[in-house]
């Protein structure tokens, strides 16, 4: 089954890819039609494949959703974050807390999840911003760390061993239980996550990101509120990892602080950069080569880890901008 | 009636004196400029006007208001446009996008219409567009506007940073050495732009430049400082002939004997 998904992966990982700009993709039909037959694609692989290979594609559409979220705050605006698993971490707590020990609806916590998210990006972003990018690195670095230590000693977070029982949502009455149903959820969130990964890009916040990543005094000489911009790239790239982070903690039913580690946050980093930082095509073939990866080379035991960790360096040294080509010529 | 007074400014950094009780003023709707040799504090004043740098003390009016230690995008906002002395284009946009970012501070869409493509939000979009390629017309780089900044000549990407400077829809224009790395043709262009933008869209321009020829040729009004302190003020021809500023370019006679 492993080749299938593999196969299956490539054929999906333009999938929602509205930015692609490059050459073939030029006409509106055309990418529309690509487009079109991907998502058909993803939507079918339900029906081909067994419960292992939708678990992973399920993890690829997860971590999807991660990757672009992060995207807007590394790819968009150009801040360095070593801690986005902070913010995943913060809407798994949140839909795990309210529904296993308050017996909150799961869909109820989505909004409380968004704004409790959003707080922790503020919280973050806010002070932080003035600092360049090295030293906003090292305190966001200090950030995720911070959000899991204090998951892993408080009480109401069950400390070291983490929440159990959270709560199946369920649409009309129908429990989302199998990993089919969880595949589409999954899906539909990747959708989402592009759409608007796609639709902010092209608008006039999205341009002062660039504006401000290309360069902050000449940005801030035309005119544009360079801590303002930066602050909605955290608060927004926070909403993603957020609401990423609510459906995880659904899917798993039981979260652990361990599930949210420095090493979470350095992968989803990784996928980012490994696609293309700021391409929205580019940023989806990263994180799916994140989960594949690892799948496909399972045989090799522990030694894949080594592979991986090679093949990303010659990917790096010979595409430092990513595996998705650049925009414009 | 005077655009921008500039009342007993001084800077300095720590304990390095660059700009020394400064005072002139620039009339609303002339073309004024700021000469003096090289390191006599003429960027560091530009970016005193602009918000980049807090002047340890004195007064910058405009337009009625005092704009000290205010942020440089609020000053933009509040109509003072500026370019820069080695280009600071948005290298890997293109050229209307660039153009764009003067347009910025005159909008206001944020995320949630972005999402949405809200009614207001396209009509937004399609007033900036609009208005960013006339400040592109205006320069004479419409045709070019689908092209990445960087590829430009220098020349045209100099005319980008105008046309940015101008989509902020700005009441005064501070340009810091526009000729430079301009060859002859281009710098008649400019000058015939300069007064173009003064007479046609009522901007007033306050510039730094280093080419003679060019400052007397445009200029109304010109003040002179040398080591942060004004030397002289007045016509080009009043320049031309004051003993001071001779002194600041070629030296005194007595230093020439020595």
């Amino acid at each position: 089954m492993v080749p299938s998904t593999n196969t299956t992966s490539t054929d999906t990982s333009g999938q929602e890819n509205p930015g692609g700009l490059s050459g073939w993709l030029q006409p509106q039909k055309n990418r529309m039609f690509i487009l079109m037959t991907l998502a058909a694609t993803a939507m079918f692989i339900p029906l081909v494949s067994n419960n292992y290979g939708l678990e992973v594609m399920t993890n690829v559409w997860f971590y999807v959703v991660l990757c672009l979220g992060l995207n807007i705050v590394v790819g968009y605006a150009g801040l360095l974050d070593l801690g986005y698993a902070a913010f995943f971490a913060v809407g798994a707590y949140t839909t795990g807390i309210l529904t296993s020990q308050f017996g909150v609806n799961f869909w109820l916590t989505i909004p409380v999840a968004v704004c409790v998210s959003a707080c922790a990006g503020f919280i973050i972003g806010g002070p932080t911003l003035r600092l360049r990018s090295d030293y906003l690195a090292i305190v966001t670095l200090g950030f995720g760390e911070i959000v899991r230590l204090i998951a892993r000693n408080l009480e109401i977070t069950g400390g070291a061993s983490g929440l159990i029982g959270i709560e199946r949502p369920s649409i009309f009455g129908f429990e989302l239980s199998q990993i089919v149903h969880f595949y589409y959820v999954f899906l539909f969130l990747a959708i989402l996550a592009c759409f608007v990964s796609y639709r902010l890009q092209h608008s006039r916040l999205g341009r002062a990101w660039q504006y401000v990543r290309e360069d902050e005094d000449a940005a801030e000489a035309m005119g544009i509120n360079r801590v303002a911009v930066k602050l909605y790239a955290y608060v927004i790239g926070a909403i993603f990892g957020g609401v990423a982070g609510c459906f995880f903690a659904a899917k798993m039913t039981a979260i652990s602080p361990e599930t949210f580690m420095f090493q979470q946050s350095v992968l989803i980093l990784l996928g980012v950069v490994l696609g293309g930082m700021g391409k929205i095509p580019g940023v989806i073939i990263g994180a799916f080569a994140l989960v594949l990866f690892p799948e496909v080379f399972r045989d090799l035991g522990s030694m894949r880890m080594l592979v991986f960790a090679i093949v990303m360096l010659i990917i790096m040294l010979y595409r430092p901008e990513g595996i998705w080509p650049a925009k414009k010529s | 009636m005077s655009l921008l007074e500039v009342n007993n400014l001084a800077l300095s950094f720590a304990g390095l004196h660059v700009i020394k009780a400064l005072d002139f003023n620039v009339e609303e709707g002339s073309i004024a400029s700021l000469i003096g040799p090289n390191g006599a504090g003429k960027t560091s004043i530009f970016n005193c006007l602009t918000g980049f740098y807090k002047p340890t003390s004195g007064e910058i009016v405009f337009n009625g208001k005092s704009i000290v230690r205010r942020k440089p995008h609020k000053i933009t906002r509040r109509g003072m446009a500026r370019t820069f002395q080695n280009l600071r284009l948005f290298k890997s946009m293109t050229v209307l996008e660039n153009v764009m970012s003067g347009m910025h501070c005159r909008s206001s869409a944020g995320p949630i219409g972005a999402i949405f493509r809200t009614d207001f939000q396209q009509k937004e979009e399609a007033r900036i567009n609009e208005f960013c390629e006339t400040c592109l017309d205006f320069v004479g780089l419409l045709g070019e506007k689908d092209r990445v900044a960087s590829n430009l000549a220098y020349g045209d990407q100099r005319r980008v940073e105008w046309a940015r400077a101008l989509a902020t829809q700005p009441q005064l224009l501070l340009l810091d050495e526009p000729a430079a790395g301009l060859n002859h043709d281009e710098k008649q262009q400019l000058i015939e732009l300069i007064n173009r933008i003064r007479d046609e869209l009522k901007i007033t321009i306050f510039l730094i430049e280093h080419d003679m020829g060019l400052v007397m040729k445009v200029s109304e009004k010109i003040t002179v400082i040398d080591y942060g302190e004004k030397i002289a003020q007045g016509n080009a021809e009043e320049i031309q002939n004051n003993q001071k500023v001779i002194e600041a370019y070629l030296g005194k006679e007595e230093d020439e004997i020595v």
